[in-house]
């Protein structure tokens, strides 16, 4: 499992932030002194489907936690750098060796029915979160937090009020950790560790989190939920920094489609849409100032079977470096997806905080050498036109998944020779399958969870619950091991890159880009570093155009 | 009559029992299931919240409480999906916004298709038969994914008047463009359905009698003509109806309705079982309703069927 990944938790982010005390004002929309604000301060948005929940300890999906942020108020906030900055809390620190936790909550921070919010919340919460009762998703997030106690309540073996944390008075918050973990912080900015107000939970249940229910301490309230179309947020005058809130009310539109979103983000219904493959250059052209494209957190490979029931040929490095050689990522990104992608030479994106992308040598050929190159490595495995080799391509339903994997067969038959088919299946089937490594190369993504390299690289270790192509090399499982107990584990992940170029478990395809349409008025207050794209709306703003 | 429709009823429990244990069976022998995703859950905490469904129990137990909890107090269940709505919740949110432009395009199929077949088969042969014939043709070549698109870029992007999409509540410029992508196939075929039959219904002896006779054209159209001239569209119509109300993916997806259409097909690739099963239902309850109305109505103006 990839337990520890987690918790190698920005320690780098947090480094600036941790034990720092900062002013009121610093982390709410900084408008410049030089803006001029328009009349209409709303901000309008699509989402691809209905969120899970707005629950804090249920929420799953990127868009409930989205929505969630801007609801409910954790210890800690990010800023439009990704940083970490106080939010309940107003300041953190850590005994000697980091195994317990103290945070000192601000005591002016209120709930929107004008309850002050209280570090008993916290508690609440957090016990709620890995209560086998509530059957949380995210359960599993205490007890990567190592917090004491969690795992056993969990498994049902302890009552909840054994969790290692505990509330000494109002505004003191302690936890206890199981293990040292200096970048705990870090990981107070997660949904599920968001205070919920026990009262109207006891009260509501399920129901709760209704409009007309739920009372949250963020610096926006649920105003209107229409599950599948729209659900809207307005500013909470409860909120302890409402001074400094800027836009008033945020909508979130579902719209499965995303050419139908296109139209409507032109018929002026959208502030911020996704752009469909292959349409940024017409836009950017077109629109040059609401077009935009900045790096993400994530990537896109292929894996390799090396499990048992993969192909014998793949077990062969001499193969898989052949068929990853033979990728021409500048196609993909240039010609496939067009929308500001970085070809992916490693693993790691170069994005990711603290991580200097490592000189693997195939990064250095030109596609030419790269190609000569796979054909002697096929030529020398056996495989030629007397010995074709075959291969099935996964992948789960969507043009963008289908285009790729079309353009990449291509590529691989028409220089290598190797016959290829595709398998495409909808999500489900598509999981189960690769899960249970019933496939020969298949598509993967992975968004990191927390901004450092061992988000990704702990995926191709063998113990990894993810580490969907089955490679193991016991010495990437002790370099990735080595690097949560360092100080500066940097390279260590670059060794683990050089052997995964060399030894190629993996074709690392392209780096994400976050690709958006998105009104000229909003676009300057948009946290475009933020790579994880963790945003807040108290923090946005829009400019008189 | 009476015992007709208790034939009918008997046959219709049944009916509905299997669908409930085909579509049971169908549904959790897909791969997969609710609480799937990317990143795997840690086996206790999904053990967690199987349990809390009940989905750690056999499955013929599953399907047993299933029906009784249906039966006896009308539960469909909690959503896997979205853990504060119920079924019921989901379905009583999202079918009135279908119900809502079903019965529109109802309506509106209704009253153009007939009109435009009976004008077609009186003035047969004609520049008005012609056109008829040709919108219709034209509507029933235009599938609503095509449809749909044209009219955002028409009524859209091109003379800003309607919204592209969203329901608010279900304000009239909201519910416009649906029913129109809705509607138009399913009128194309009533007018040509009202044409042939009209058509046959004229040439037959008694119409040619009433002519004889003397009467205006118009008492042989309205009165005469047309209630015979229906038959074969009613029969079309009972299905239609309920193909209408329970709405379509494409317009729940183009125009972003939170329609029941867009909601059954999510819950099917989020194998969210309990919303699934509660849509299957409800689509199965009305066929049947629908179907069995349709052949009551039948027996009523054409006795022969009753035997």
């Amino acid at each position: 499992m990839t337990k520890h990944t987690l918790l190698r938790s920005s320690a780098i982010a947090l480094g600036a932030a941790s034990f720092a005390l900062l002013g009121t004002s610093a982390f709410a929309a900084m408008v410049p002194a030089d803006v001029t604000l328009a009349e209409d301060q709303t901000f309008t948005y699509r989402v691809l489907d209905e969120h899970s929940s707005v629950d804090p300890q249920i929420v799953e999906d990127v868009s409930g936690s989205e929505i969630v942020r801007d609801l409910f108020e954790g210890l800690l906030n990010q800023n439009a750098a990704g940083e970490l900055v106080p939010g309940v809390a107003e300041s953190w620190e850590a005994n000697e060796d980091n195994t317990q936790w103290t945070f000192t909550l601000r005591d002016n921070a209120m709930w929107s029915d004008g309850t002050p919010v209280t570090a008993g919340d916290f508690v609440y919460s957090w016990r709620r979160l890995i209560d086998p009762e509530t059957a949380s998703p995210y359960a599993w997030f205490g007890e990567l937090m190592s917090i004491q106690g969690a795992g056993a309540i969990i498994n049902g073996e302890a009552a909840t009020d054994t969790l290692g944390v505990e509330a000494t008075d109002d505004h003191t918050l302690v936890v206890n950790l199981s293990a040292p973990l200096p970048y705990f912080p870090a990981m107070t900015t997660h949904a599920s560790t968001f205070p919920s107000p026990s009262w109207v939970i006891e009260e509501h249940g399920d129901e709760w989190t209704r409009p007309e229910n739920i009372v949250s301490n963020g610096a926006y309230v649920l105003s209107e939920h229409v599950p599948n179309e729209r659900s809207v947020r307005v500013r909470n005058d409860m909120y302890w920094d409402n001074e400094h809130t800027v836009i008033e009310e945020v909508t979130a539109l579902v719209i499965n489609d995303e050419n139908v979103a296109l139209t409507r983000y032109m018929a002026g219904e959208l502030d911020r849409t996704e752009v469909p493959t292959g349409e940024f250059p017409r836009l950017q052209e077109e629109y040059p100032d609401q077009a935009i494209s900045f790096p993400r957190l994530c990537n896109y490979y292929y894996n390799f079977n090396l499990g048992p029931n993969g192909p014998e040929a793949l077990q062969d490095v001499r193969v898989r470096q052949a068929l990853s050689l033979a990728v021409d990522r500048n196609v993909i990104t240039d010609q496939v997806l067009q929308g500001g992608q970085i070809p992916a030479y490693t693993f790691t994106p170069g994005s990711t905080a603290n991580f200097t992308v490592p000189d693997v040598p195939f990064a250095q050929m030109t596609q030419a050498e790269r190609d000569a190159r796979a054909v002697e490595l096929l030529a020398e495995a056996g495989y030629g036109p007397d010995n074709p080799l075959t291969l099935d391509i996964l992948y789960n339903t969507s043009d963008a998944h289908a285009e790729i994997a079309t353009v990449m067969a291509q590529m691989w038959t028409q220089k290598l020779g190797v016959q290829t088919t595709q398998s495409n299946m909808e999500w489900q089937t598509f999981l189960e399958v690769r899960g249970e490594g019933e496939y020969e190369v298949s598509r993967g993504a992975w968004c990191g969870d927390y901004n450092e390299a061992s988000t990704f690289l702990d995926l191709l270790t063998t113990p990894s619950g993810y580490n969907d192509a089955k490679y193991s090399n016991e010495e990437v499982d002790a370099l990735m091991q080595e690097a949560k107990t360092m100080s500066d584990p940097s390279a260590n992940y670059t060794r683990v890159e050089e052997i995964v170029a060399e030894e190629m478990p993996v074709i690392p395809v392209y780096h994400y880009a976050g690709v958006y349409m998105m009104d000229e008025g909003i676009v300057p207050s948009w946290p475009v570093n933020n790579v994880e794209q963790n945003w807040y709306s108290k923090d946005l703003y829009r400019v008189a155009q | 009559m009476f015992n007709f429709v208790l034939r009918r009823l008997g046959i219709a429990i049944p009916t509905m029992l299997l669908l409930i244990i085909f579509s049971f069976i169908m549904m959790h022998a897909a791969p997969g299931g609710p609480f799937n995703s990317e990143r795997p859950l840690p086996p206790q905490v999904l053990a967690n919240i199987e349990a809390r469904y009940g989905l750690d129990k056999p499955l013929p137990v599953q399907m047993f409480d299933y029906v009784v909890a249906i039966v006896t107090q009308f539960d469909f269940g909690p959503s896997f999906r979205y853990a504060d709505r119920s079924v019921n919740d989901i379905i009583a949110l999202g079918f009135p916004v279908t119900l809502t432009y079903g019965l529109w395009s109802f309506v509106v199929a209704v009253t153009v298709g007939v009109s435009l077949g009976v004008a077609a088969a009186v003035y047969h042969n004609s520049w008005l038969d012609y056109l008829a014939v040709g919108v219709s043709i034209g509507a029933q070549v235009l599938p609503n994914f095509v449809m749909a698109p044209i009219l955002v870029l028409v009524f859209t992007l091109w003379l800003g008047l309607l919204p592209g999409g969203g329901w608010n509540g279900g304000q009239w410029n909201h519910v416009i463009m649906p029913v129109i992508a809705l509607s138009t196939s399913y009128m194309a075929n009533i007018a040509r359905i009202t044409r042939s039959s009209m058509l046959e219904v004229l040439h037959s002896n008694f119409i040619r009698t009433a002519r004889a006779k003397g009467l205006p054209q118009r008492r042989i159209i309205w009165t005469h003509a047309l209630k015979p001239s229906l038959l074969p569209v009613i029969s079309y119509l009972g299905p239609a109806f309920v193909g209408m109300i329970t709405g379509s993916v494409v317009v729940d997806v183009y125009f972003s309705t939170g329609g029941i259409g867009q909601l059954f097909v999510n819950s099917a690739l989020t194998r969210d079982y309990s919303v699934m099963m509660g849509i299957t239902i409800l689509f199965g309850a009305l066929t049947i309703f629908f179907n069995m109305v349709v052949d009551v109505l039948y027996a009523w103006i054409d006795p022969k069927i009753r035997l």
